[in-house]
């Protein structure tokens, strides 16, 4: 049975410890359809370890995940990670062209994609033309928005970004925030985005969840969170 | 000169020993000279020698005379042995040693008996043994790369793994192209033996087998048997160890468990 129809991703005292030592513990937060939540904190506070619970890449040690009202360990991993996609912070591209990449996840499930629906999502992230060039030739920004690309190819229902602005340039940093700020906000994508940069989290998210040592110091609206930080 | 000299063979070789002794202690007198001082490691390493292989001297002549069923349990006492020295090369994968004994009696343990159901290997205990030996020695060292060339393979590239799994990929695509590598890369030694016999090497069954009197032809072609053996022995336990190896680095959900804090 759903557990909350209005979330849909909801964590429920999540928690995930390697023999004694605590990685994220006791996390309770939900995000709304449409909404980005961001996750902020410093550096070894629990954000990535909390994001890869997200997508069940761990597994929880305590608690559980809710997507769309049921426990997500009832769900095919294969299927719910397609539905809540990843973009790492650093992007892992596979040898081959753009397109082989933008390829990858619907032919995990016998799906293949048009040449119009690559291009579209190419033109989504500002890659328009991209398509046949090999991925060694890309930079960190262009190489950072085909793996934005790729996780969008699945048609994910929640998407989670895991400081995909960190590792670049200034210039690629505010082309990939456009990115996001087209292809999530504008168009009312879930998404958690893991940031260390408020003024970031203010500019993409609508509510705000700061991390310390693996547990949640301040959950809330952006602005109340941002006004007790 | 000596053959003249002694005529119990096993004076002979006592005789030959002692001839080739003092001619690599030679060796090492002429190095003291230069500075090279090998004389202790050397002694030590020739009289550990020359007990050893009397030592299987000894095993051979035991075997010459114990009945043929007793193969099974020398070759059985090799595949765990050999499990346990490759094992060795995959630190950090969980039940290496178990993984690593199954693949070798999986993979050379099926070909020594289908070989030796054909025929192909002769079941007489002199012959069984020490053939199967060197298939169970080569599928060793071949399983000690795989798994060596696979852990090291996984560890680095844990984010083009979990990258592909985040896009709903499973366990065997995400892994897929370093399974390949690491078989390619473990069955080189093997195809490289096959691909040289007889131009760069004459291996030592063929010279034994001309030695003991057979048809050089015959000692020819019965070399090629040994190495396409080995091939077979070596690729199957490389593909049944790394196909073990996959299901114990991944959980049930997918989730890659090896890392390289474990490793």
């Amino acid at each position: 049975m759903p557990e909350n129809s209005a979330a849909i991703l909801k964590a429920d005292h999540l928690g995930r410890s390697v023999g004694t030592r605590i990685l994220v513990e006791d996390i309770n937060f939900e995000v709304p359809a449409g909404r980005v939540l961001a996750i902020a904190g410093p550096s070894g506070s629990g954000k990535t370890s909390l994001l890869r619970l997200l997508n069940r890449l761990d597994e929880p040690t305590a608690g559980t995940v809710y997507f769309e009202g049921f426990d997500y360990r009832s769900i095919a991993a294969r299927e719910l990670r397609r539905k809540i996609g990843l973009v790492t912070q650093r992007p892992f591209l596979f040898p081959g062209t753009v397109a082989d990449n933008l390829r990858f996840g619907p032919a995990q499930r016998g799906e293949s994609i048009s040449v119009q629906k690559i291009d579209e999502l190419l033109r989504r992230v500002g890659l328009e033309g991209y398509s046949s060039r090999t991925v060694t030739n890309l930079s960190g920004g262009e190489a950072q928005r085909v793996s934005f690309a790729r996780t969008l190819a699945n048609s994910p229902s929640v998407l989670l970004l895991d400081e995909p602005t960190s590792a670049l340039d200034e210039e690629s940093r505010v082309g990939v925030e456009a990115v996001i700020r087209n292809t999530v906000v504008d168009s009312n994508l879930t998404c958690v985005l893991v940031t260390h940069d408020m003024s970031q989290a203010v500019r993409l998210a609508q509510s705000a969840l700061v991390l310390d040592s693996g547990r949640v110091a301040r959950y809330g609206l952006i602005t109340e969170v941002l006004h007790a930080y | 000169m000596l053959t003249r000299l002694f005529h119990s063979q096993l004076e002979l070789g006592l005789a030959q020993a002692a001839a080739a002794f003092i001619t690599a202690f030679a060796v090492v007198i002429f190095g003291r000279r230069r500075g090279i001082h090998l004389e202790r490691e050397t002694l030590i390493a020739m009289l550990r020698g020359i007990v050893q292989i009397v030592a299987v001297g000894f095993v051979l002549l035991a075997l010459l005379q114990a009945p043929n069923w007793s193969s099974g349990f020398l070759l059985a006492g090799m595949i765990v042995a050999a499990g346990s020295i490759s094992a060795r090369r995959a630190k950090g994968i969980p039940g290496a040693f178990r993984i690593s004994v199954t693949a070798v009696a999986l993979g050379a343990g099926s070909v020594i008996a289908f070989m030796t159901g054909l025929g192909v290997i002769n079941a007489a205990i002199t012959s069984l043994v020490p053939v199967g030996s060197m298939l169970i020695a080569n599928a060793m060292n071949t399983n000690g790369l795989a798994l060596n060339r696979l852990r090291s393979d996984i560890i680095g590239k844990v984010g083009e793994i979990e990258t592909a799994l985040a896009l709903g990929a499973d366990a065997k695509t995400s892994v897929a192209p370093y399974m390949q590598a690491s078989l390619e890369s473990s069955l080189i030694p093997a195809i490289d033996s096959l691909r040289s016999l007889g131009i760069v090497w004459i291996p030592g069954l063929m010279a034994g087998m001309l030695l003991s009197g057979s048809r050089p032809i015959y000692a020819a072609i019965y070399q090629f048997v040994v190495l396409a053996m080995i091939f077979a022995a070596s690729g199957l336990t490389a593909m049944i160890s790394t196909l073990l190896v996959r299901k114990r680095i991944f959980s049930p959900a997918d989730q890659l468990i090896l890392r390289a804090d474990a490793a």
